[in-house]
């Protein structure tokens, strides 16, 4: 899924998709295919993008929930392919982590990059294990773990699942457009219970919460005509799951549309386009970036009518300083019929300029 | 009572001493500042050229030019004391075919972006993806683009090797637009396409928070190999400062000569004045002028002169160093700043102390004459006359002879701060020593003179013989100028004569090639060197290797050369004996005796391809073009001990029959167009030669200075003399002597003074010429030279200003000549 390809632009690589060069042979998505586990929890090298992406809740000590999210980026950039030098950037590893904590009222956020070499940044492909610096993700027996440091927060979380991965689309194979060649492999974990700790300010302290994982890859880029995507995870409180996105043209109209439910007794249903309907409620103007995003949303899934409401407005990353890319990704709440039945993570990109993707 | 119009008024009355005064504070205090200004404009931006490419980097990972293993970044990298470290291979590289060179850094961007973010490049709009990670792209800075007439999107071929490589422009480097120099590109590209896999040149460190820089040096230091060596960032700097400073110093104290002069200058003028007024200041004091206040009414005199001397050098000092820039570059020409665009910067503190230097000179040259008119007792002054009160007589010999005694030792004493003081001190000495040596030489002189000829050239001797001190007024500042010029000559000339002779002897052969100027990135390989061995006409063909070696921390890298070396040293241009050991050995320029304090027979460690090897130092040799030390080894022991197989240069011998045109043509040809420099050894000496010249335009300027300020000094004293002497030159018309026979006097006179001046001043010139080259020169620069003294140049030189100082001297006395005679000698009764 392309929702967060545009991160890959990471490190200062101001892109157009059109002078890409496509020297080297990347594994292709193919239909069919079949998921196996533990060795498609590891990374995928062949294929030119793949990340891990752990959002969720947490709660602080006083009882204040604050979210936090977690992505790693593996990037396979087809340069250097023969190249001798231990420093040929064949594969990067980028590094996205944010802290969503009310009272601060915006993102505490920082990144990483790397090319993977010399230990300085590499990755695992029989179990999840990918690190950047001193900022790892990895699978560890049953749980994962993620720990990162920056100057403003730092947190060190266990996520243990609490059943098999929920295969998206078809077993697993993505389409995000009509064109099935717009495919990724794509699973989510959902229900991920949470305890470690989170450092901020300077203090540490104790957390516990529900946080979901998706891992996926492709190498296909955005498909044509796409300006952006809206994307959702969420855990609900009755122990099902429910993952949707679309992506957006350049006007409203949604190009594509997909969802996920996964309900309590592990059996998942998977919806076509025509059942998604995601309708802006509430807009919030950036006060840095002057971009309106919609922070209030009805999602319409089949028969079921959702309200998305966020933990607090300003949830926007710019990291125009390396990518150019601004987004806007946080906690959100989810209510049926005016009543909070779960929570989760909201996506947003693309209200600025269009996403311009690798 | 308003006295300033009787005292600075008196300044307008001699307008020609009071105008050569000024011009010698002028010249003085302008090349003082012009030096001052044009080297502090090129530190200045040299040192933020530095810190850009150091950015926020605490500490800085240094090793030899050729590099060394980029394992030792893994190995940092992963220390907990180092929160990022930023991998660079630096090559100097050629644009193929031109001789525009660059300064590439290959970078990683992810670490760069950490550690120096003003070096990430910024692609061009229509840059394509990755293009900061392509391996056809290179990112030139603006300045960079500019200066070679290219744009984003543009290609440019580099020679790497021999061979030629062409990239892309993908965009430019934004926080250093203004460097003309740089390129950056990926570390992994650099790596392959110039083939340095493995190498790294230099690793940036920024440290964990809370780590103390000094803590953590010692602590790296001792994982890295051998010659790989921690900085921190400002040592680079300071190298450069410490390279230029002695040339700076030298130059500087060259102007505070001048300077001298010009206080001088100020000396004989008021001195002669002050002997002039003497009935005048009778008066003032006998109508109770305090003996304080006429002290300081003719030190303001001297302070006058001074201060107006001195703001004006200081304009014009400005103006000479803003053309020196925009003509001869930073270092004033002498190759230590190459490629920099300096700006001049207008520093107010800097300017006031050369203003007040020039202030200084004014009220040091007034002050004597100023003591001597007020301790005058007005009754006695009143009715005597004033040309006996002339200073000067007999001087103070001894105290001379104690001066010249004193530069002899100032001469034993070793180096202060990597600065010359004994050679400076030496030859303060020897100029203020000769100075109260001349009256006495004056007498001598007078007394060898014959008591023959004409009737002028008997009254020009009897003058001297009876009241030196007017001559000698005259002759101290010839003095000055000529050993200063002398001295100058004499050095130069030595230096010439030794660094064409060196030529020589290190340019044996018929032919010599190189792979471009840019030695890191151009080099022969091995087949490229059977190749050349192997071309028609070629006898035998011997290969120079150049790397550099980083033997102690904060001092500036040694040259490493392997070349074939005869075991007994007798191909180079060995100083003093060598001793050839057994085992492998190197030879040492003079420098390394200063620098690093290594003796001949003694065995050092050299850190060679990371492992320290113990080598044999077999002898010294001369080097006139590295002053930060440089080391030979024979080729074949480097091959063994480095594995290094690629050379720089070849010497080509040819065989007998050969044509030395032919041949070069066929060598040229082995790579492609522009790649192979092919040079005889006549051109590459005509080359140094020139680049010689230009590096000493400078003191070729100061010692035209030097003679027009002796000159200045002969005319300016014989104007004041001329006209305390009306009353003679009345006395002797009188008694029958023609205007023709009084300027025929004059003339011998000024000659007389001038060649007491000029002999005086040959003879310190020589005495300070010795001190400069075997003091000042060795202290700084670390070389020794052989004497050559330009004889025929300065007998031209010392007999054209004894003319010219006749020809002063009769202009100067003119004016007082076309008064009519009894007027006169009636003048004062």
């Amino acid at each position: 899924m392309e929702r967060r390809d545009f991160l890959l632009a990471l490190a200062g690589f101001a892109a157009s998709a059109a002078g890409a060069r496509e020297v080297v042979e990347f594994a292709r998505v193919l239909p069919g295919r079949k998921l196996i586990f533990p060795a498609d929890h590891g990374a995928h090298p062949d294929f030119r993008t793949e990340w891990w992406y752990a959002t969720g809740w947490l709660n602080l000590s006083e009882g204040r929930p604050i979210g936090f999210q977690t992505t790693f980026f593996r990037v396979r950039t087809g340069i250097g392919e023969d190249n001798a030098s231990a420093f040929a950037p064949r594969q990067l590893i980028l590094a996205h982590a944010a802290i969503a904590d009310p009272a601060l009222g915006r993102l505490r956020h920082d990144q990483r990059s790397a090319r993977v070499g010399f230990g300085r940044a590499g990755f695992a492909t029989d179990r999840t294990r990918v690190w950047v610096g001193d900022w790892r993700f990895e699978q560890d027996g049953g749980l994962y773990r993620a720990a990162l440091r920056s100057q403003e927060f730092a947190y060190d979380l266990n996520l243990v699942p609490n059943g098999p991965p929920m295969l998206n689309g078809l077993a697993g194979f993505s389409t995000k457009a009509s064109d099935p060649r717009h495919a990724s492999y794509y699973y989510s974990r959902p229900q991920l219970t949470v305890d470690g700790s989170v450092t901020l300010a300077g203090r540490p302290q104790q957390v516990t919460g529900q946080a979901w994982l998706d891992h996926e890859w492709s190498s296909e880029l955005l498909a044509d005509g796409a300006q952006g995507w809206d994307w959702i995870g969420i855990n609900l409180d009755d122990g099902s799951a429910l993952m949707a996105f679309r992506l957006r043209g350049d006007r409203e109209a949604a190009l594509w549309a997909a969802a996920s439910l996964r309900r309590a007794d592990g059996s998942t249903q998977i919806f076509p386009p025509a059942a998604i309907a995601f309708e802006p409620l509430r807009q919030w103007r950036s006060p840095r970036t002057g971009i309106t995003y919609p922070v209030e949303w009805r999602v319409r899934i089949e028969q079921r009518v959702f309200l998305l409401q966020v933990l607090m407005d300003d949830q926007e990353l710019d990291s125009r300083r390396s990518t150019g890319a601004i987004y806007w990704e946080g906690a959100v709440r989810l209510l049926e019929g005016g009543r909070e039945i779960g929570r989760g993570y909201l996506e947003m990109t693309g209200y600025g300029e269009r996403i311009r993707l690798g | 009572m308003r006295l300033a119009p009787v005292f600075l008024g008196s300044l307008a009355r001699r307008r020609m001493a009071t105008l050569f005064s000024f011009i010698a504070i002028v010249l003085g205090v302008a090349l003082g500042m012009a030096v001052q200004a044009v080297h502090e404009a090129a530190l200045s931006e040299f040192g933020r050229g530095l810190r850009t490419l150091a950015g926020a980097a605490d500490l800085q990972v240094v090793g030899p030019r050729g590099g060394f293993d980029e394992n030792v970044y893994a190995l940092l990298a992963s220390r907990p004391e180092v929160a990022e470290a930023s991998p660079v291979l630096e090559l100097e590289i050629k644009r193929a075919g031109t001789e525009e060179t660059l300064q590439l850094l290959g970078v990683d961007i992810f670490a760069l972006a950490r550690v120096t973010p003003a070096l990430l490049p910024k692609p061009a709009a229509t840059a394509e993806r990755f293009a900061t990670l392509a391996d056809d792209s290179v990112f030139l800075s603006g300045a960079a683009q500019t200066a070679l007439g290219l744009k984003a999107g543009d290609t440019i071929d580099f020679q790497a090797g021999t061979r030629r490589i062409t990239l892309k422009i993908a965009g430019d480097i934004p926080g250093a637009a203004e460097n003309r120099r740089l390129a950056v590109m990926d570390i992994a590209v650099v790596q392959s396409r110039f083939d340095r896999i493995g190498r790294l040149t230099r690793i940036d460190l920024r440290l964990a928070e809370g780590v103390m820089p000094g803590a953590a040096r010692s602590a790296l230091q001792a994982l890295l190999p051998a010659g790989v060596l921690i900085e921190v960032p400002e040592a680079a700097a300071d190298q450069a400062a410490n390279l230029s400073r002695a040339y700076r110093v030298n130059l500087t104290l060259l102007a505070a000569i001048a300077l001298l002069t010009g206080g001088f200058l100020v000396f004989s003028a008021q001195a002669l004045s002050v002997v002039r007024r003497r009935t005048e200041f009778a008066f003032l004091r006998a109508l109770g002028l305090a003996r304080r206040s006429l002290f300081g009414w003719l030190l303001a005199e001297g302070a006058m002169v001074g201060l107006a001397g001195g703001v004006v050098g200081v304009v014009l000092g400005h103006g000479l160093a803003w053309g020196a820039l925009a003509v001869l570059g930073g270092d004033l020409g002498a190759g230590y700043f190459s490629g920099l665009t300096p700006v001049l910067k207008f520093q107010p503190q800097v300017t006031a102390v050369y203003v007040a230097l020039g202030l200084l000179a004014g009220i040091a040259g007034a002050w004597l004459p100023a003591r001597e008119a007020a301790t005058i007792a007005p009754a006695q002054a009143l009715k005597a006359g004033d040309e006996g009160a002339l200073p000067g007589g007999r001087g103070h010999p001894w105290l001379g002879l104690g001066l010249l005694a004193a530069s002899l030792a100032a001469c034993a004493i070793p180096p202060l701060d990597e600065l010359p003081v004994g050679g400076y001190l030496a030859v303060a000495f020897l100029l203020a020593g000769s100075v109260m040596l001349l009256p006495a030489l004056a007498a001598a002189i007078a007394r060898l003179l014959p008591d023959r000829g004409p009737v002028s050239a008997r009254l020009a001797a009897a003058r001297l013989g009876a009241a030196p001190g007017h001559a000698v007024v005259a002759a101290a500042g010839v003095l000055t100028s000529v050993a200063l010029a002398a001295a100058m000559a004499i050095m130069v000339a030595s230096f010439r004569d030794s660094v064409d002779q060196w030529l020589h002897q290190l340019l044996p052969a018929d032919l010599y090639l190189r792979a471009g100027q840019a030695r890191t990135s151009g080099y022969l390989d091995e087949a490229l060197q059977t190749r050349i061995a192997a071309v028609n006409g070629v006898d035998r063909s011997s290969f120079t290797r150049h790397d550099n070696l980083r033997l102690a921390g904060g001092k500036a890298p040694v040259a490493l050369i392997a070349r074939p070396l005869a075991a007994d040293g007798s191909n180079l241009p060995l100083v003093g004996r060598a001793q050839p050991g057994a085992g492998p050995a190197i030879w040492i320029s003079e420098a390394m005796l200063d620098l690093y304090g290594w003796r001949v027979g003694q065995t050092v460690a050299l850190p060679l391809a990371g492992k320290l090897v113990d080598l044999h130092v077999a002898g010294v040799w001369r080097d006139y073009a590295r002053q930060t030390g440089a080391i030979m080894i024979d080729l074949a022991d480097y091959r063994r001990l480095t594995g290094d197989r690629l050379v720089n240069d070849a010497a080509i011998d040819l065989a007998a029959d050969a044509d030395a045109g032919r041949v070069a043509a066929a060598l040229t040809a082995l790579a492609g167009p522009g790649v192979l420099e092919v040079a005889r050894p006549g051109e590459i000496r005509a080359l140094s030669l020139r680049i010689f010249d230009r590096t000493f335009a400078v003191t070729y300027l100061l010692e035209a200075v030097a003679i027009v300020i002796g000159l200045a000094g002969v005319a300016a004293s014989f104007a004041a003399l001329a006209a305390a002497r009306r009353r003679e030159f009345g006395m002797l018309r009188h008694l029958g002597l023609t205007r023709r026979q009084i300027g025929w006097m004059l003339a011998h006179e000024g000659a007389l003074a001038a060649g007491v001046g000029v002999a005086a001043g040959l003879l310190a010139g020589g005495a300070i010429g010795l001190v400069l080259i075997e003091v000042v020169n060795r202290q700084s620069f670390h070389w020794s030279m052989d004497l050559h003294v330009p004889w025929a140049s300065l007998a031209l030189f010392a007999a054209g200003l004894v003319a010219l100082a006749a020809l002063a001297a009769v202009l100067a006395g003119r004016q007082a000549m076309r008064q009519d005679a009894v007027l006169a000698v009636r003048e004062d009764w």
